[in-house]
């Protein structure tokens, strides 16, 4: 089974994030680059998949797909320490600024060029936040999506997930091939072991142009995007408010505070 | 007129609130005509004339809503061709936002989420989002195809207005295909408002110590007719049930007001209520991050200020 895990470096949330004046880009390089969380689970959920296939006498592999500038790297190694078989890195300046209509088209071109059985994506990252691959990569790609998961069952070519909804789950069923997305419910992504991070250094990484991928240069890229920011500012630090400490009184001041606003 | 799509979504006998927010908000750029998937249109008719939706697209066969997002995108593909909406909008939800990332696909279009607000441009709407946390706002537009938008729930206040909501039977062309629902399990919710709907959401975190200390959580949110909210730290603990969860990996509320008690406030939680009008914090901790955020804070016990807060509430309510 040939099982590919989307992974995106995102800059850690920990640290101040901004965008660039002058194209309205995320600043990517002044701040640590970090393996976006939920894309971890997605990472440990291939492995789990990967090592019951192998288990059950099949073959099966993990490879890690990503798109992002050379720093993207680190990601990578991360990756393959924990366990992934090999990588593919989609690496070319034509790609920066791209939105999420270019970056579901550039990664289905990979995609297209490398196959799959299984694509697993986490829900969404920590910059962008908008929660749309793994359902636009099964629109370019016409297989199932298979989203939001958090259990998940491979049995043969059948796959069972428990999908979080609004108002609780759906329990859903596909066929393979297929994109799935995890929530970070769905399992505890280990740690790199030394062994694996030795071992990382000697594995496979592919690095792929646009020309590579057979990606059209003007269907990416901040020129090629279906959206474009207008203007963005920091905003202000918020009016800081009233604190104070409880001096036996505590619970009385939040009730006038709240009356003053109408709450109750 | 301007035809305005709109994706209702409902509980399948009655519009949900973010509904109405975005009639309310399709009004500032045409007429707005709603798309419902699944049963309840009937029932949901009324509140969506009174809210000024000029009609409704219903698409009753339970095939569609069986179906996870694809159906349901390849509905608004064939309405945006059939209609020529000059904006589609949709609820940021989880599966609306799918929803919204599939069309976005199909009609080769530009898409935008977690709009906080949305106005006419000169060269179509610009949407105001709120992003790193809500330390940056940001202005965007779509410069290519239909212009599709997921609005966060609590984004505008619906607004009545007249409208004639005409119910329309729509089907989809061909058939449906894709991963299949099997069961569905509602979880326990009670008397409380949806979380993300919630006009008031009181949140517990780690200092409330337990499942049982969550419960003053519970009495709170129950006397402010709130919606309870869990830190990512009370979920992982099981103290709370996980689709409580507000934050980065939760749920993101904007409410008229959010009461963190016993969070500490990181980035991970921030980022899911940041944006709430007005923020209450109670934590022991004065240095906590939180205190930045609040409108109000009390840095004490909150097993403590909280009791005394629910007397004052119900000796309130009986003036």
């Amino acid at each position: 089974m040939n099982i590919v895990v989307c992974v995106k470096q995102v800059p850690d949330t920990a640290v101040e994030r901004k965008l660039k004046p002058a194209d309205s880009t995320l600043d990517r390089a002044s701040v640590d680059g970090l393996i976006n969380e939920i894309d971890e689970y997605a990472i440990e959920e291939g492995l789990l998949i990967a090592e019951a296939q192998r288990e059950a006498g099949h073959d099966a592999a993990v490879t890690i797909m990503t798109m992002g500038p050379e720093k993207a790297a680190e990601s990578i190694r991360k990756a393959l320490s924990m366990g992934a078989d090999q990588a593919v890195h989609l690496l070319d300046d034509g790609l920066a600024g791209s939105d999420a209509m270019s970056t579901s088209y550039a990664l289905a071109q990979v995609l297209k060029q490398i196959g799959f059985d299984l694509v697993i994506c986490g829900s969404e990252s920590t910059d962008a936040r908008m929660g749309v691959m793994a359902p636009m990569l099964a629109e370019r790609l016409g297989v199932p999506q298979v989203s939001l998961a958090s259990k998940l069952e491979v049995d043969g070519s059948a796959l069972r997930i428990r999908r979080f909804s609004e108002d609780g789950y759906f329990e859903v069923e596909s066929t393979l091939p297929a994109v799935i997305s995890v929530v970070e419910k769905i399992n505890e992504p280990r740690y790199p072991s030394f062994k694996g991070i030795m071992a990382a250094k000697k594995k496979p990484v592919q690095t792929m142009s646009l020309a590579d991928a057979g990606i059209d240069p003007a269907l990416v890229g901040l020129g090629g995007s279906a959206t474009e920011v207008v203007d963005f500012a920091q905003r202000p630090p918020r009016q800081s408010g009233t604190i104070v400490k409880d001096e036996g009184d505590g619970g009385v001041k939040v009730a006038e505070f709240l009356a003053a606003q109408k709450f109750v | 007129m301007t035809e305005i799509l709109v994706l209702a979504e409902h509980t399948g006998d009655d519009v949900k609130k973010v509904t109405l927010e975005l009639i309310t908000l399709a009004r500032r750029f045409g007429e707005p005509s709603l798309v419902w998937i699944g049963p309840g249109a009937e029932q949901g008719q009324a509140r969506c004339a009174e809210y000024g939706a000029a009609r409704i697209y219903v698409a009753a066969d339970p095939a569609i809503d069986d179906y996870v997002v694809a159906p349901a995108a390849e509905l608004l593909a064939q309405l945006v061709r059939e209609k020529s909406p000059v904006l589609v909008l949709v609820a940021g939800t989880p599966q609306s936002k799918e929803v919204a990332g599939r069309l976005a696909v199909k009609i080769d279009s530009g898409v935008l989420t977690d709009a906080v607000d949305l106005q006419p441009g000169d060269d179509g709407p610009v949407a105001e989002q709120s992003i790193f946390g809500g330390a940056t706002t940001v202005h965007s537009r779509v410069r290519r195809g239909t212009p599709i938008v997921a609005v966060r729930p609590n984004a505008v206040a619906p607004e009545p207005a007249p409208g004639a909501a005409e119910l329309s039977p729509v089907s989809l062309a061909g058939e449906v295909t894709g991963a299949r629902v099997t069961s569905r399990v509602v979880a326990e919710r009670g008397e409380r408002p949806d979380l993300t709907e919630a006009s008031i959401v009181v949140s517990g975190g780690r200092g409330t110590g337990g499942a049982e200390g969550f419960g003053v959580i519970e009495q709170l949110a129950d006397a402010l007719g709130a919606a309870v909210g869990a830190s990512r730290a009370v979920t992982d603990a099981g103290w709370y049930p996980h689709q409580f969860q507000v934050g980065q990996t939760g749920k993101t509320v904007s409410p008229q007001l959010y009461m963190a008690i016993g969070i500490s406030g990181a980035i991970q939680h921030r980022a899911g209520m940041q944006t709430s009008k007005t923020i209450v914090a109670v934590n022991k901790d004065p240095e906590a991050p939180i205190f930045e955020l609040a409108d109000f804070g009390v840095v004490g016990d909150l097993f403590k200020v909280v009791p005394q807060l629910l007397d004052e509430i119900s000796k309130r309510k009986q003036l």
